[in-house]
Protein backbone atom coordinates (compact mmCIF):
# COMPACT_ATOMS: atom_id res chain seq x y z
CA UNK A 1 0.00 0.00 0.00
CA UNK A 2 1.28 3.59 -0.92
CA UNK A 3 0.22 7.10 0.40
CA UNK A 4 -0.91 9.27 -2.33
CA UNK A 5 -2.81 12.82 -2.90
CA UNK A 6 -5.99 12.90 -5.10
CA UNK A 7 -4.84 15.49 -7.98
CA UNK A 8 -8.03 15.01 -10.45
CA UNK A 9 -10.69 12.73 -12.40
CA UNK A 10 -10.86 10.74 -15.48
CA UNK A 11 -14.55 10.29 -17.01
CA UNK A 12 -14.89 7.28 -19.61
CA UNK A 13 -17.95 6.59 -21.08
CA UNK A 14 -16.96 3.61 -23.06
CA UNK A 15 -15.14 1.49 -20.82
CA UNK A 16 -15.26 -2.58 -19.00
CA UNK A 17 -18.77 -3.46 -18.22
CA UNK A 18 -17.71 -4.42 -14.66
CA UNK A 19 -16.69 -1.18 -14.15
CA UNK A 20 -20.21 0.67 -14.03
CA UNK A 21 -20.20 3.28 -11.54
CA UNK A 22 -16.29 2.93 -10.54
CA UNK A 23 -15.07 6.38 -9.70
CA UNK A 24 -12.16 7.21 -11.26
CA UNK A 25 -9.33 9.51 -9.77
CA UNK A 26 -5.77 11.13 -10.54
CA UNK A 27 -3.39 10.15 -7.40
CA UNK A 28 0.15 11.95 -7.18
CA UNK A 29 2.25 9.00 -5.17
CA UNK A 30 3.74 10.42 -2.32
CA UNK A 31 6.78 9.47 0.30
CA UNK A 32 5.55 9.07 4.37
CA UNK A 33 7.19 12.55 4.55
CA UNK A 34 4.45 14.10 1.98
CA UNK A 35 6.92 14.93 -0.87
CA UNK A 36 5.63 13.98 -4.58
CA UNK A 37 7.03 10.85 -5.82
CA UNK A 38 7.00 9.01 -9.31
CA UNK A 39 4.08 9.63 -11.94
CA UNK A 40 0.82 9.90 -11.11
CA UNK A 41 -1.60 7.55 -12.27
CA UNK A 42 -5.06 6.23 -12.88
CA UNK A 43 -6.60 4.81 -9.62
CA UNK A 44 -10.30 3.39 -9.10
CA UNK A 45 -11.95 4.65 -5.59
CA UNK A 46 -13.77 2.65 -3.12
CA UNK A 47 -13.98 5.33 -0.46
CA UNK A 48 -15.56 8.24 -1.76
CA UNK A 49 -12.55 9.83 -1.65
CA UNK A 50 -12.47 13.72 -3.00
CA UNK A 51 -10.29 16.55 -4.66
CA UNK A 52 -7.16 17.27 -2.70
CA UNK A 53 -7.17 14.35 0.00
CA UNK A 54 -4.98 12.34 1.44
CA UNK A 55 -5.07 8.39 0.51
CA UNK A 56 -3.63 5.16 0.55
CA UNK A 57 -4.39 3.02 -2.38
CA UNK A 58 -2.78 -0.48 -3.33
CA UNK A 59 -1.34 -2.21 -6.54
CA UNK A 60 -2.06 -5.17 -8.45
CA UNK A 61 -4.71 -7.71 -8.26
CA UNK A 62 -5.52 -6.93 -5.14
CA UNK A 63 -7.18 -3.89 -6.22
CA UNK A 64 -10.34 -5.71 -7.39
CA UNK A 65 -11.05 -7.07 -4.14
CA UNK A 66 -13.30 -3.98 -3.01
CA UNK A 67 -15.54 -4.41 -5.26
CA UNK A 68 -16.03 -8.39 -4.64
CA UNK A 69 -17.87 -10.02 -5.74
CA UNK A 70 -17.55 -7.50 -8.91
CA UNK A 71 -14.04 -8.58 -10.48
CA UNK A 72 -13.16 -5.43 -12.38
CA UNK A 73 -10.19 -5.28 -14.58
CA UNK A 74 -8.11 -2.60 -11.95
CA UNK A 75 -5.08 -3.11 -10.72
CA UNK A 76 -4.71 0.32 -8.88
CA UNK A 77 -7.34 1.51 -6.12
CA UNK A 78 -7.96 3.96 -3.40
CA UNK A 79 -8.84 1.92 -0.54
CA UNK A 80 -8.45 4.40 2.43
CA UNK A 81 -8.54 8.29 3.41
CA UNK A 82 -5.52 8.77 5.76
CA UNK A 83 -6.21 11.08 9.25
CA UNK A 84 -3.02 11.55 10.29
CA UNK A 85 0.54 10.51 9.75
CA UNK A 86 3.23 9.73 12.13
CA UNK A 87 6.62 9.37 10.97
CA UNK A 88 9.46 9.46 13.16
CA UNK A 89 11.64 11.65 11.86
CA UNK A 90 14.32 10.15 9.62
CA UNK A 91 17.58 10.38 9.85
CA UNK A 92 19.28 12.24 6.73
CA UNK A 93 21.15 10.23 4.35
CA UNK A 94 25.21 9.15 5.94
CA UNK A 95 27.21 11.37 3.40
CA UNK A 96 29.68 9.50 1.40
CA UNK A 97 33.39 10.97 1.13
CA UNK A 98 35.02 11.12 -1.80
CA UNK A 99 38.16 9.45 -1.61
CA UNK A 100 39.98 12.00 -3.67
CA UNK A 101 39.13 14.15 -0.33
CA UNK A 102 40.21 12.02 2.11
CA UNK A 103 43.09 13.18 4.01
CA UNK A 104 46.56 11.77 2.67
CA UNK A 105 48.21 9.47 5.02
CA UNK A 106 50.51 10.15 7.14
CA UNK A 107 54.12 10.31 5.92
CA UNK A 108 56.22 7.57 8.20
CA UNK A 109 59.16 10.11 8.70
CA UNK A 110 62.32 8.25 9.12
CA UNK A 111 63.32 8.10 12.74
CA UNK A 112 65.35 11.21 14.17
CA UNK A 113 68.37 11.29 13.08
CA UNK A 114 71.38 10.90 15.92
CA UNK A 115 72.91 15.04 16.51
CA UNK B 1 -3.89 1.88 -14.72
CA UNK B 2 -2.07 4.43 -16.60
CA UNK B 3 -3.27 7.16 -18.92
CA UNK B 4 -2.07 6.31 -22.65
CA UNK B 5 -2.75 7.76 -26.19
CA UNK B 6 -3.05 5.31 -28.99
CA UNK B 7 -0.12 5.35 -31.50
CA UNK B 8 -0.51 1.87 -33.80
CA UNK B 9 -1.64 -1.05 -34.26
CA UNK B 10 0.56 -4.78 -34.18
CA UNK B 11 -0.19 -7.45 -36.34
CA UNK B 12 1.08 -11.20 -35.76
CA UNK B 13 0.03 -13.92 -37.40
CA UNK B 14 2.19 -16.61 -35.34
CA UNK B 15 0.95 -16.15 -31.71
CA UNK B 16 -0.77 -18.10 -28.51
CA UNK B 17 -3.86 -19.38 -29.83
CA UNK B 18 -5.76 -17.82 -26.82
CA UNK B 19 -4.35 -14.59 -28.58
CA UNK B 20 -6.14 -15.02 -31.80
CA UNK B 21 -8.87 -12.78 -32.69
CA UNK B 22 -7.44 -10.15 -30.04
CA UNK B 23 -6.89 -6.37 -31.35
CA UNK B 24 -3.25 -5.77 -30.32
CA UNK B 25 -2.15 -1.66 -29.94
CA UNK B 26 0.86 0.31 -29.39
CA UNK B 27 0.40 3.16 -26.55
CA UNK B 28 2.86 5.83 -25.43
CA UNK B 29 1.33 6.18 -21.85
CA UNK B 30 0.82 10.27 -21.77
CA UNK B 31 0.55 12.31 -18.55
CA UNK B 32 -2.98 13.39 -16.97
CA UNK B 33 -1.86 16.99 -18.67
CA UNK B 34 -1.17 15.70 -22.07
CA UNK B 35 2.09 15.04 -21.97
CA UNK B 36 4.27 12.60 -23.52
CA UNK B 37 5.92 9.86 -20.80
CA UNK B 38 8.60 7.33 -22.03
CA UNK B 39 8.48 4.28 -23.56
CA UNK B 40 6.23 2.06 -25.06
CA UNK B 41 3.13 -0.87 -24.29
CA UNK B 42 1.66 -3.45 -26.28
CA UNK B 43 -1.83 -3.89 -24.97
CA UNK B 44 -4.62 -6.17 -25.82
CA UNK B 45 -7.69 -3.82 -26.77
CA UNK B 46 -11.48 -4.60 -25.06
CA UNK B 47 -13.25 -1.69 -25.76
CA UNK B 48 -12.91 -0.92 -29.36
CA UNK B 49 -10.10 1.89 -29.21
CA UNK B 50 -8.46 3.39 -32.02
CA UNK B 51 -5.58 5.32 -33.66
CA UNK B 52 -5.17 8.63 -31.67
CA UNK B 53 -7.57 8.22 -28.36
CA UNK B 54 -6.58 8.75 -24.92
CA UNK B 55 -7.89 5.46 -23.13
CA UNK B 56 -6.62 3.53 -19.75
CA UNK B 57 -4.63 0.93 -19.53
CA UNK B 58 -4.36 -1.84 -16.89
CA UNK B 59 -1.38 -4.00 -16.38
CA UNK B 60 -0.31 -7.10 -14.63
CA UNK B 61 -2.75 -9.47 -13.44
CA UNK B 62 -5.63 -7.62 -13.44
CA UNK B 63 -5.68 -7.22 -17.08
CA UNK B 64 -6.50 -10.82 -17.10
CA UNK B 65 -9.63 -10.12 -15.74
CA UNK B 66 -10.96 -7.70 -18.93
CA UNK B 67 -13.34 -8.63 -21.05
CA UNK B 68 -12.42 -11.95 -23.22
CA UNK B 69 -9.02 -12.27 -21.47
CA UNK B 70 -9.55 -14.64 -18.64
CA UNK B 71 -6.91 -17.11 -19.10
CA UNK B 72 -5.22 -15.72 -21.95
CA UNK B 73 -1.51 -14.87 -21.84
CA UNK B 74 -1.85 -10.91 -21.47
CA UNK B 75 -0.40 -8.22 -19.11
CA UNK B 76 -1.61 -5.29 -20.71
CA UNK B 77 -5.08 -4.65 -21.34
CA UNK B 78 -7.06 -1.37 -22.79
CA UNK B 79 -10.47 -1.18 -20.79
CA UNK B 80 -11.58 2.53 -21.21
CA UNK B 81 -11.79 5.07 -23.38
CA UNK B 82 -11.20 8.71 -21.53
CA UNK B 83 -13.99 11.71 -21.99
CA UNK B 84 -12.30 14.06 -20.15
CA UNK B 85 -9.74 14.29 -17.61
CA UNK B 86 -10.06 17.11 -14.80
CA UNK B 87 -7.41 18.25 -12.86
CA UNK B 88 -7.82 20.39 -9.40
Amino acid sequence: MYFGRVVGSVWATVKNPAMTGCRMLVVQPLTPGLENTGKRLICTDCTGAGAGELVYWVRGKEASFPFLPDEPPVDTTVVGIVDEVHVKRLLPAPVEVPVAAKTPAPVHRKASRKS
Amino acid sequence: MILARVVGTVVATRKDPRLEGKKLLILKPVSPDGKDESGYVVSVDTVGSGIGERVIAVSGSSARMAEGCKDTPVDNAIIGIVDEVHLD
